[in-house]
């Protein structure tokens, strides 16, 4: 029986005041579980974005709760959800955001150093994960000169350096062919999802439903549903 | 925060093309900068040449005395009544002016001549060759040894030429700490002999070298000076009277300041300008570091140490540029006016850090209005 990782309750978030006012997340309220790996889906404009945004403490909500791990993460200092957000969550960014002028592993190891790690350490630890993603013999190139999916797997590396429980993938699948962006997802199912972990991605990419274990539906604003997916049923706290 | 500063340094390093341009500009907006206010620095400092050579305590002139070198003769009973105010212990004539030298060859050279009072030769140079009691021999003369000595071609002890002429035997070389600020030879020879070699006013003595009992008794001195109708003022305050009619009655102060304005505004078009397409540039980087969970401060240190490092960098440079073009401008004209002192690597120093803290001020601005929403959402 999986705990939950993620809980968020009655999620509003507004843009813009009076006329202008544009409601982009209303009232969402769902559970995400560690060993879990969720999708969040719907189309462009359904406000997927930000709605996880709102869950990783980077947006705050004009209403509602989220609780990561039994904490209230919007009742935190802006300093505390920084340090929350370092230590527990791990993002992989659509357009990845690596500094071009650094080397692919000092790129992995920019959340060990944000943590005031010892730079040798992180640089270790950063080695090792680029391992687990295949490109250890790249580790002294800077991004630039790797593949695009090289490149998300250096962000992959990146996220998952400081060993978050909640790993947020937004898009991993938009500047892949499918073969490859099929490649990644079987390779972070395998490989990152653990027990103690859970992922949440947000995708368009109906080819690659097969690796998640539920998909929340968005559609303006709104959950529309939650269906079970590809990957199959999982043991869920009061959901047997 | 050690690898949040290497982080950074490697940021900022490893954008060579954009590290370059901060350089260049910082580098010569110091050069320029310090440039300009050491040759105005050397220029003050030779104008004081005289005031430091002699090196009395006090000095009594005329009050309409404006530099050392534009003297205006003071009757000698000014010397009897200064002797005879209390607290001076001694009190000397000096005179100081100008002649024209016919050298041997025949051509002329214009020399600054100094008579030393005759009883105590107060204010001679250190000598490096010959006896300072042959400055009493017949038409006896000390030449100084400084950049302006081959003007007189070389002289040694026994070398002769016309001085006005008067018959110049040189029977000593002198060195004194610094050169004067016109590029003319400097002869020392006694006071009455210079009163004989140089055509004179009725009133003869063009300072009053005055020694104070006790460093309390200068002002009294300067008070009773006063009320005699003659300026008294210490060795420091005739050299700041002398650096104040340089730097604001004769604009060169003026250009000078000028100068440095435009090097401090071109530094800072250039490094601003560059730093500010670079924190641009990586803004969504920054952005990502906010998502990751950077907090402001550690990107606010980030851009700081980068501005920082790359000003003090450029410091170094500008500095090390400067010495290099004076020193090679020295290869050229030996008596190249320019020193770079102190308070010009200070004044040099604040202005870079105006640039680095404007420069870097608009960067923290961008950086830390950047929403890590705005990132995540692309």
């Amino acid at each position: 029986m999986a705990d939950v990782a993620v809980r968020a309750a009655g999620l509003t978030k507004w843009f813009g005041e009076g006329a202008t006012r544009t409601l982009a997340v209303q009232n969402v309220s769902f559970e995400a579980f560690f060993g879990e790996m969720l999708y969040v889906v719907g189309p462009s404009g359904s406000g997927k974005t930000t709605m996880l945004s709102m869950v990783s403490g980077i947006l705050r909500p004009n209403a509602g709760t989220v609780e990561i791990e039994g904490t209230d993460i919007w009742r935190l200092s802006g300093d505390e959800i920084a340090t929350f957000r370092l230590r527990k969550l791990g993002f992989v960014f659509q357009d990845y955001h690596l500094f071009p002028r650094l080397t692919t592993q000092e790129n992995v190891a920019i959340p060990l150093i944000l943590q005031h790690r010892d730079w040798d350490e992180a640089m270790a630890e950063a080695l090792r994960d680029l391992k687990i993603v295949g490109l250890e013999n790249r580790a002294a190139l800077p991004p630039v000169k790797l593949s695009g999916g090289e490149q998300q797997r250096v962000a992959i590396a990146r996220a998952i350096v400081s060993r978050p429980e909640i790993l947020i993938l937004d898009e991993p699948t938009a500047s892949l062919d499918g073969d490859t962006g099929r490649t990644v997802l079987s390779f972070v199912r395998r490989e990152l999802l653990t027990d103690q972990r859970c992922i949440i991605i947000i995708t368009h990419d109906a080819r690659i439903f097969e690796f998640a274990n539920r998909i929340m539906h968005m559609e303006d604003g709104k959950l529309t549903g939650i269906t079970q997916a590809g990957a199959g049923p999982m043991e869920v706290a009061g959901e047997t | 925060m050690l690898g949040i500063f290497k982080i950074a340094y490697k940021l900022l390093v490893n954008d060579r093309a954009k590290f370059a341009a901060l350089l260049v500009g910082i580098t010569f907006a110091v050069f320029l900068m310090i440039q300009m206010t050491s040759l105005f620095s050397g220029v003050l400092s030779r104008s004081s040449a005289t005031v430091i050579n002699i090196g009395a305590t006090m000095w009594v002139m005329d009050p309409a005395v404006q530099t050392v070198a534009n003297s205006i003769p003071m009757p000698d009973y000014v010397l009897d009544e200064v002797r005879s105010i209390p607290g001076v212990k001694y009190a000397v004539p000096l005179y100081s002016g100008g002649a024209l030298a016919k050298l041997r060859d025949g051509t002329y050279q214009f020399v600054t001549v100094m008579g030393l009072d005759d009883a105590t030769l107060f204010g001679r140079p250190r000598l490096i060759d010959g006896n300072i009691q042959d400055i009493f021999a017949e038409n006896g003369f000390i030449v100084i040894k400084d950049a302006e000595f081959a003007k007189l071609e070389n002289p040694t002890i026994g070398t002769e030429f016309e001085l006005n002429d008067h018959r110049v035997k040189i029977v000593g070389i002198g060195e004194v700490a610094t050169s004067g600020l016109f590029g003319v030879p400097t002869l020392y020879t006694t006071y009455n002999r210079a009163l004989q070699y140089l055509p004179n006013t009725r009133f003869t003595a063009s300072y009053i070298l005055v020694e104070p009992k006790t460093a309390s008794d200068a002002a009294v001195i300067a008070g009773r000076v006063h009320a005699m109708g003659y300026l008294a003022l210490t060795k420091d305050q005739f050299i700041d009277k002398i650096a104040a009619f340089y730097t604001f009655r004769t604009g060169l102060g003026t250009n000078i300041l000028l100068m440095t304005v435009i090097s401090f505004i071109v530094g800072l078009s250039i490094s601003g300008q560059t730093f500010y397409t670079f924190i641009i540039e990586n803004l969504e980087k920054f952005g990502a570091l906010k998502a990751i969970g950077a907090k402001s401060r550690e990107l606010v240190a980030m851009i700081l140490f980068q501005a920082a490092f790359t000003a003090l960098t450029g410091y170094g440079l500008g500095i090390g540029l400067c010495a290099v073009m004076i020193w090679l401008a020295r290869l050229r004209i030996p008596d190249y006016a320019a020193v770079i002192t102190f308070p010009n690597i200070g004044l040099a120093f604040a202005m870079v850090v105006i640039i680095a803290g404007i420069s870097s001020y608009v960067g923290v601005r961008k950086v830390l209005t950047i929403e890590p929403f705005d990132i995540f959402r692309g």
